[in-house]
């Protein structure tokens, strides 16, 4: 077993106590009116269940499939897709080989990508693996390997869960316990209600961080380290990443409701690269038929 | 109060007694996606020889870097991607799973929640649009055929193994 899937492991029993934790004060009390413990146990179980908080980590995959349906709706509300077969099957055939070599290659239904019609210069993934990427970011990008670059940093948000924890913590704790209440019975329509609030203020939340105010500087350090990981691993040159971003840094409007608002000045985010590629070489030959298929299927972008 | 319900918060205070580490339960796991492939071997291009679904629990057999073998419910064995299980016992909304993990010592993750009800509910107040949704999921590419994209591309890596 390799370190870091035992770590994986331990990780998750951590998890496990902190999902127990959630609902044991209700949990408690009606064990012990129904004689399955005594008030003393009970008392201790809800001291320990206190002490644990409830994270991102408790939504389930297909709870976090369901959030990335509809935050990925609401992308759709601002951006309106870009209606190319072709450059569709393409990123999604680049993008798929690269999420298959990721840490997380399985979501619940699989990572799924779409360009949308746009000139800003802007990538939003939801999560489970909803990714968008606009014509204008395209435009950056001068080959298969840079636009590969453009994807690994979205395909590591998504891996790391970024967008679930933008989510605030008082909805977690809102949508586990109602759902924990719930239990396996079937939800009454109060309960319902009370459940799509919460799920509609969760992509709120997640869809003005990624929109509007952007992630915090550390998760884009992690998704552009993450890219570079991923692109060594793959196969891909690395330095293809550093040539987007010499190109974005020109290209970025500042007050651009884009990467300008939301992502580190590429300057900064090219230091992070470069430190993150260390001493691989760069790159020196072009392979024609990679070249052929990315002019081909980008000729309309 | 139900006896499902009643079981399903037993369950949970159980594990608050016991700890997680009944030893009848370590080495079971669930499955975390919709629809697993397993494989004769641990890679995405290992030869497909059953399927799981959501929930799914099964025994460890053995680990290879990423990929865990585990046994099949019909018997056998085969490898799925470490990403595509966890440790937690899933419930599902159907409950179907309760008495498979009726004997579990870990803690059940209520697959009631963010759910197709609540999004058919979040869809009639919102008034989104969720056709480019659907017909972006529709868009699946199988690991034989992405390898494949990426030797045609001349990508020489450590492409296909997940890991
Ligand atoms: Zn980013």
């Amino acid at each position: 077993m390799k370190p870091r899937v035992f770590l994986g492991l331990v990780v998750s029993a951590g998890l496990l106590v902190t999902a127990c934790s959630s609902i044991s004060q209700i949990g408690t009390s009606v064990a012990v009116a129904t004689g399955q413990i005594s008030p003393g146990q009970a008392a201790a179980i809800n001291q320990s269940a206190q002490a644990v908080q409830q994270s991102f980590q408790d939504f389930t995959p297909e709870q976090e499939y369901y959030i990335g349906r509809s935050v990925a709706a609401v992308i759709l509300t601002k951006y309106r897709p870009y209606d190319d077969p072709a450059a569709t099957r393409y990123i999604n055939l680049l993008g798929q080989s690269l999420a298959m070599a990721s840490d997380r290659p399985e979501t619940f239904r699989g990572y799924h990508f779409l360009i949308l019609d746009s000139d800003d210069i802007n990538a939003l993934s939801a999560p489970g693996g909803f990714v968008f990427v606009t014509r204008g970011l395209l435009r950056c990008a001068k080959s298969e390997d840079q636009v590969a670059a453009i994807l690994c940093h979205e395909i590591t948000h998504v891996v790391l869960k970024h967008g679930l924890q933008a989510i605030k913590k008082s909805r977690i704790t809102a949508a586990l316990t109602n759902a924990a209440l719930t239990g396996v019975e079937v939800a009454g329509p109060s309960d319902v209600a009370q459940l799509t609030a919460t799920f509609s203020d969760s992509i709120n939340d997640i869809t003005s961080t990624m929109i509007n105010s952007g992630y915090s500087r550390e998760f884009e350090v992690q998704a552009d380290r993450g890219a570079v990981d991923l692109m060594k691993r793959v196969g891909y040159d690395p330095w293809a990443l550093v040539d987007v971003l010499e190109v974005m840094k020109l290209r970025l409007k500042p007050g651009g409701n884009d990467f300008a608002k939301t992502h580190p000045d590429p300057a900064f985010r090219i230091e992070v690269v470069e430190k993150e590629i260390g001493s691989a070489q760069r790159s020196t030959t072009v392979n024609p038929e990679r070249q052929a298929r990315y002019e081909a299927a980008m000729a309309g972008i | 109060m139900s006896g499902l319900k009643r079981w399903v918060l037993g369950g949970w205070l159980l594990v608050a007694l016991t700890g997680l580490a009944a030893a009848d339960q370590k080495n079971m796991m669930s499955v975390t996606v919709e629809q697993a492939a397993v494989r004769a071997t641990p890679s995405f291009l290992g030869k497909i020889v059953a399927s799981l679904a959501y929930g799914d629990r099964v025994a460890v057999v053995a680990e290879k870097q990423d990929w865990v073998e585990v046994a099949l419910p019909q018997g056998g064995d085969g490898w799925l991607h470490s990403s595509a299980l966890t440790t937690k016992v899933v419930v599902l909304q159907s409950g179907q799973n309760v008495s498979q993990s009726a004997s579990s010592s870990e803690v059940a993750l209520a697959g009631k929640g963010f759910n197709e009800q609540v999004e058919t509910q979040y869809q009639d107040e919102s008034h989104l649009d969720y056709t480019w949704v659907n017909r972006m999921e529709k868009i699946v590419f199988s690991p034989d055929v992405l390898v494949k994209f990426l030797a045609e591309g001349g990508i020489t890596g450590d492409q296909g193994g997940g890991n």
